[in-house]
């Protein structure tokens, strides 16, 4: 009986061991890709536009799709109503512009950034109900009221990444920040 | 007036002065008439879950009345009612961006992919199976001190509006570094991007590194479960670094080569400095202080005073704060509590006579980096007066002859008129 506890013993040291010795501690349940994809259902677009999905929308559809969705907040053209600004000027904005005047055209930096947080969270209230081309051509048509796209441009993975955000140029990264971290570079 | 007389007019129940007068000189009891009352009765019976005193209902956080929603904004801490150092966590400041969601533990998955061997998923159950860490850290809003920007300053400030965007908690949870070991972290990743589960579902960009450090996927705050508003059931726990890249209500961590460069750091908690251009991931909370008693809206009386305040700092441990009693004239060394952990808020101290002359108190404090705080002048020639974040200038609080406490900050030569103005651009304004 009590050579049974000492090889028991022994066996959950080994075990034990065994578990330190990967640096695991074989807790969780592994996923597939095909799980992931099931769990992931507001997937981040990054700034060199992977994660932007199939499909696309023209300033045309995009200003029905305002209309509809965007405008009892935001106003009519962006101008701002009960909630945020999305159309102001000057573009981009200087130190001298009131930070309720920051909008989309003139201080967001990036024009992937636009399609991931309107898939992500918006509409306010009923977030994640637009489809992907809706999103496209709501982008298109923000961009295009802040004067950063031309009316025929239909925004798609190809065209939304390769927009450039007038106030990207004033972009910089905080140098105690990269200080700590040396290899850091913004997209 | 005699004997019978005096009788009447007790049952008719005069004022006890009159009593006094009559029964010849008998000064008013010092002891006020009913605080032996609950001497002579049985009190509440136990309950399972505890109440704070019906007579402490005012110390509430606060919630502007200008907001334009309460499912997003922030509400502050009420610094000046409370002691000691850490916040409980009802009180915990909050800030949202598509309201709180009700998140059921049963329900609830972590997904660690991307970058990753072996993509894993987490129960709540998982996650309290691995070595624990218990740690003090603060927390505070990038966007905290934008109420003390105004020009001319608010003289309605408290220590509240002023600096109620920082908490101090207890957090237990399982370092980050295990669970993305327990995954494998692919060669070249360099950046983690962590969903919450709210209706925003919000993401930021965090560097590898840092988690590998110190980070924490927390589960508890003050002992027991995380509360809804502050992450329930899991949140990320970045100590020192901006309350908003601690995202709550933790979902998902995607592992990637590149940062993400969401709203929420490109349009939000991006800082304009002097020269014009825009910083970008500004994470690290610079040294604060504020002295919350006194403080806006007090009211002292001549004699002995404790002045007490708070000081954090995201660099590392607070070594030293100093108290000006003459306008910053001239710097005295308060006293520290000591701080259990580097990165958490230290209660100061400072043993104060009033004389009942008309003065103005500040307080400054020192990381052990050598970091101090600001005066508005230096802050201002470094950040843009339109900036939103990072506002650590020294705060200041006049004492006027009559004892009554208000902002004690100075207007600033060449600033807009209307400088409170930015304060409707972010979470630290109030509207």
């Amino acid at each position: 009986m009590r050579r049974k506890w000492f090889y028991l013993a022994l066996l959950a040291l080994a075990l034990s061991a065994l578990v330190l010795a990967q640096g695991r501690y074989q807790i969780g349940t592994p996923l597939n890709e095909k799980e992931v994809q099931e769990w992931n259902i507001r997937p981040s677009i990054l700034a060199n536009g992977v994660g932007l999905p199939p499909g696309q929308g023209t300033v045309d559809e995009g200003a029905q799709v305002y209309a509809t969705h965007c405008a009892s907040c935001h106003g009519t053209t962006g101008e701002g109503g009960a909630f945020t600004r999305l159309v102001s000027e000057p573009f981009p904005i200087t130190k001298e512009v009131d930070a309720v005047d920051f909008a989309i055209g003139n201080y967001w930096q990036y024009a992937t950034t636009l399609f991931d947080y309107t898939r992500r969270a918006m509409p306010f209230a009923t977030p994640g109900t637009l489809s992907d081309n809706e999103v496209y051509a709501v982008v298109a048509y923000i961009l295009y009221q802040n004067g950063v796209i031309d009316e025929s441009e239909p925004m798609n993975a190809k065209t939304l990444p390769k927009v450039q955000m007038p106030a990207r140029a004033l972009l910089e990264l905080d140098p105690t920040t990269q200080k700590r971290f040396p290899w850091l570079k913004l997209p | 007036m005699n004997r019978r007389k005096l009788l009447q007019l007790l049952s008719k129940g005069a004022a006890a002065g009159a009593f006094v007068k009559l029964s010849g000189g008998l000064a008013q009891s010092k002891i006020p008439p009913s605080a032996t009352d609950t001497l002579k009765v049985l009190g509440t019976t136990l309950r399972e879950y505890g109440e704070r005193s019906e007579f402490e209902k005012d110390v509430i956080r606060y919630i502007s009345p200008n907001l334009r929603s309460r499912h997003t904004g922030a509400d502050f801490t009420p610094l000046e009612k409370l002691e000691g150092v850490i916040t409980p966590s009802s009180l915990h400041f909050e800030r949202h961006h598509g309201g709180v969601p009700n998140v059921n533990p049963a329900d609830y998955r972590l997904v660690i992919h991307g970058m990753v061997e072996r993509p894993l998923m987490f129960t709540l159950q998982d996650l309290k199976r691995f070595p624990s860490v218990t740690r003090t850290y603060f927390i505070e809003c990038a966007g905290n001190g934008q109420n003390g920007y105004r020009n001319p300053p608010d003289m309605t400030l408290t220590a509240t509006r002023s600096r109620g965007l920082v908490s101090n908690s207890s957090w237990t949870g399982v370092p980050l570094s295990i669970l993305l070991k327990e995954a494998g972290i692919k060669e070249g990743a360099r950046w983690l991007i962590p969903e919450g589960q709210d209706a925003a579902a919000y993401i930021r960009s965090l560097p590898l590194e840092k988690a590998l450090e110190d980070v924490l996927v927390a589960y508890a705050q003050n002992g027991e479960a995380i509360r809804p508003e502050q992450g329930y059931p899991v949140r990320l726990v970045v100590p020192g670094w901006e309350g908003s890249i601690q995202v709550k209500w933790l979902r998902r961590i995607q592992v990637t080569d590149t940062p993400v460069m969401s709203k929420d750091e490109t349009s939000e908690y991006t800082d304009v400095m002097a020269d014009g251009k825009i910083w970008a991931f500004t994470w690290v909370m610079d040294p604060e202080s504020i002295i919350t008693y006194p403080s806006g809206l007090q009211q002292i009386g001549r004699g002995f005073h404790e002045m007490r305040g708070l000081a954090w700092s995201g660099h590392g441990r607070i070594r030293r704060v100093e108290v000006s009693l003459d306008g910053g004239r001239s710097w005295k060394r308060a006293s520290l509590e000591p701080a259990t952990d580097p990165l958490s808020v230290v209660r100061f101290k400072y043993n104060w006579v009033w004389d009942g002359r008309e003065t103005v108190i500040m307080s400054r404090a020192w990381d052990e980096k050598g970091n101090t705080q600001p005066t508005q002048e230096e802050f201002f020639a470094k950040w843009a007066r339109n900036n939103r974040y990072h506002y650590n200038a020294i705060q200041a609080w006049r004492i006027g002859a009559d004892g009554k406490v208000i902002n004690g900050d100075k207007t600033l030569a060449g600033a807009p008129a209307q400088l409170g103005a930015v304060g409707r651009g972010g979470c630290g304004g109030e509207s």
